[in-house]
């Protein structure tokens, strides 16, 4: 690679040819400011908020896209650039709707960190003449996109493209009657979209976020009505911590039990113990599909997991052909709901219809997986509300409780014990793991203590293939996250029949630990920390440190069989842990 | 009006797509086609474009509503325009968009409920010397006046009726 040499702020550096000026300003720790830039993302120059002054040149220049060269001399920080720099988010502001205080991003908005690093004055906004009037909306079950915070960067197009690979949002008319969202602005939940939240991550302000349930919540707890129980996903715990100024990657699941408990649940429970049972259904699932693929039925395998609700959405709109591939088990959220009212309900004497299940998440598809009609039986719905992770911080907040001076606690609910194996189902290839554990042991009837599957671990890759051999058969599973990898691999299987046992699919890349729900890294954050592995550190020290590892020695889940479903894959089980699937079409309601 | 996708029309259509398939950038050419086919590219026809095309409604969408030349909504039988450019404009255009707007009780951009007009405000189409003009399909109404441009409706009114 050749270099060139040039000079910022005065600074002499030398930097590969290929370097953008931003590039080569981060080099001497020079900070140039950012709005729509979203590294390897959204590269489209569209704010001109990162302009610099070049000698010999006319006009300013955007450093994000303008590549270095020899002898160039920049300066990022002129009165000119500033004034320019100004201007620009002067205009934006005119445009944008300030109603902070209930904005979800109001204490990481790169918008409103650029408005007070630059002391933007709004006149413009207040001046009815000029201040936008046109706003649009598109609210489901899941997502809110408000117009009226939407600054138009693209950020949120690009990730669609880049990280889902569905490109559901785009672009709407132009100048000045642009907008973002679907075509038309039609509803988003028939609009091909899948609810990874892709988009929310990448938003620089509030213009996209969760369809926030904070309040009825709040309204649910205080009235005393029901008996309130709260679940919390495996990726939660590894999150959290950020949104109290913890580094990323901490583990503070003591805390946040507390945290629950101050907030007024009546019984803490955890999703990790239902990841558990989940390993015992779809594991048993395995084992019978399996058995018919030895005895010649070439389609039972391979078996695709059924956690990721946004992974569900896209087989749905976009490979239906594949749905009986697709284990006909809930995710562990809705497992964990029909178990509390149809099975917990009894031991607490409390009668179902008196109990509402709440969950934290760290999705936002989470939500509309709650509100799927079949999700229930008897007419009992298996969850009520759904938070994400961002919404359980807000409520803390809300609520004033110092998260930081909280002491651990570990709820005694029999519902909140899990084994490593239910842990790892936050990270990608998590549940294919706590399956392979608990399949490879029940086949051959041993006690492996060697229990890591190090092969399928790891956010390197979208797309993981391992070998494992399980009672004298070599089996190829395979591991995929991210949304956008969905089509190479469901080509692969295309192309390969009898080739792969069992795939584990997670729609956000790096799996739940990075979900749409999850706390929010500004842009710079982003280039700079992978939190796909730091915070799946968190989730592997927790199993790691687990004495049961493996699903089906948990206590709880043997007594749950014992006293209740009788075994995996029973009419019960069927009842309630088990659901189906439908080809869904987009742009169907016209 | 309430759009009918056509069987044959889809059929030419997505033989076209093919074609246009065989070379790099095939979605302008595409909705150029679709225009024509179906005076106009609704989500219905976007939706077939998306997926003989493999790209997203909402990106198609985002070209189609970006372009003047494409329209979402189906246009009447006769496209009335009037030239707002700037000899037209002087020469009192706006009073010949408001008499057939007043007139055909619609908007410029807008459709009347039976279909049968469209009325448009374009830029200048080249015809300076004769300014005011405005356009019926392809036919261009010079010198106009506001009475020109009533009897230029009220014959079509009077054929179609």
């Amino acid at each position: 690679m050749n270099t060139v040499t040039l000079t910022i702020d005065g600074q002499k550096i030398t930097v590969p040819e290929n370097y953008t000026i931003l590039q080569a300003a981060k080099e001497l720790g020079i900070n140039i400011p950012r709005l729509c830039y979203l590294k390897d993302i959204n590269e489209t120059s569209a704010c001109r908020i990162c302009v610099v002054e070049i000698e010999g040149m006319r006009t300013l220049k955007n450093s994000c896209t303008v590549k270095v060269q020899n002898n160039m001399v920049v300066k990022t920080n002129t009165p000119r650039v500033r004034k320019s720099i100004q201007k620009n988010l002067m205009l934006l502001a005119s445009n944008h709707k300030f109603d902070c205080w209930k904005c979800p991003r109001e204490r990481n908005c790169e918008f409103l960190y650029l408005l007070r690093k630059y002391n933007i004055d709004n006149s413009m906004g207040e001046d009815a003449y000029f201040a936008k009037k046109h706003f649009i909306t598109n609210i489901t079950d899941a997502i809110v996109l408000d117009s009226s915070k939407c600054i138009l960067c693209g950020r949120c197009v690009s990730a669609c493209q880049k990280y889902a690979g569905t490109g559901a949002l785009d672009f709407n008319e132009r100048g000045y009657h642009t907008y973002i969202s679907s075509a038309q602005n039609h509803d988003l939940d028939d609009s091909g979209c899948i609810y990874c939240g892709k988009c929310i991550q990448a938003c620089p302000t509030g213009a996209l976020r969760e369809r926030d349930q904070i309040d009825e919540v709040l309204e649910l707890l205080s009235n005393k009505e029901y008996y309130t129980v709260v679940q919390i996903a495996p990726g939660v715990r590894a999150a959290l911590g950020e949104e109290f100024g913890y580094p990323i990657g901490t583990n503070v699941e003591g805390k946040l039990y507390n945290a629950l408990s101050k907030l007024g649940f009546d019984d803490i429970t955890d999703t990790n113990f239902s990841a558990d049972v989940t390993i015992m259904e779809e594991g048993t699932e395995f084992i019978h599909r399996f058995q018919d693929f030895k005895n010649g039925d070439k389609k039972a395998l391979p078996l695709f997991t059924s956690c990721s609700p946004g992974w569900i959405r896209y087989i749905e709109q976009y490979y239906p052909e594949f749905l009986s591939n697709l284990s006909s088990c809930k995710s562990p959220q809705q497992m964990h709901g029909a178990l509390v009212k149809h099975y917990y309900a009894q031991k607490i004497n409390t009668p179902k219809e008196k109990i509402k299940v709440v969950s934290i998440m760290p999705c936002i598809a989470k939500k509309y997986e709650a509100k799927r009609p079949e999700m229930e039986a008897d007419g009992v719905r298996d969850v009520d509300y759904v938070l994400t992770t961002r919404e359980l911080a807000r409520m803390i907040r809300r609520q004033d409780i110092d998260f930081r001076a909280l002491e651990d606690i570990t709820p005694s609910s029999p519902m909140a014990k899990y084994t490593g194996a239910g842990a790892i189902f936050g990270v990608t290839g998590g549940v294919m793991e706590a399956a392979l554990r608990t399949v490879r042991d029940i086949l051959e009837q041993k006690d492996y203590t060697d229990v890591d599957f190090a092969a399928i671990r790891g956010a390197g890759d979208g797309i993981k293939e391992a070998q494992i051999e399980i009672a004298g058969t070599k089996l190829t599973v395979a591991v995929v996250h991210g949304a956008v990898n969905f089509k190479e691999m469901l080509e692969r299987v295309k192309q390969n029949p009898g080739k792969y046992a069992f795939v584990e699919f997670m729609a956000c890349t790096g799996g739940c630990v990075n979900g749409g729900g999850q706390p929010i890294l500004c842009a710079e954050d982003q280039e700079n920390i992978d939190i796909r592995t730091e915070r799946a550190k968190a989730i592997y020290n927790i199993d790691a440190q687990k004495q049961l590892r493996k699903s089906h020695q948990n206590p709880v889940v043997i007594e749950l069989y014992q006293e209740f479903l009788e075994k995996p894959g029973s009419e019960k089980a069927h009842k309630l842990l088990h659901t189906h699937y439908a080809k869904k079409e987009s742009y169907s309601k016209l | 009006m309430k759009f009918v996708l056509e069987e044959s029309k889809v059929q030419l259509l997505k033989e076209r797509i093919q074609k246009h398939k065989q070379k790099p950038g095939p979605l302008m050419p595409t909705l150029h086609d679709a225009q024509n086919i179906f005076g106009c590219i609704p989500i219905e026809v976007q939706k077939i474009i998306s997926e003989e095309l493999d790209e997203s409604v909402a990106k198609i969408n985002g070209v189609v509503t970006f372009y003047s030349n494409f329209s979402t909504e189906p246009k009447g039988k006769h496209i009335v325009s009037v030239c707002m450019g700037t000899a037209c404009y002087v020469k009192g255009a706006k009073a010949i968009l408001d008499t057939i707007s007043d007139m055909l009780n619609i908007e410029p951009g807008q459709t009347t409920k039976d279909g049968l007009f469209t009325l448009e405000n374009t830029r200048c189409i080249g015809a300076c010397g004769l300014a005011p003009v405005f356009q019926i399909g392809d036919k261009v109404y010079g010198n106009a006046t506001k009475d020109t441009a009533k009897q230029a409706i009220e014959e079509i009114l009077k054929s179609e009726a």
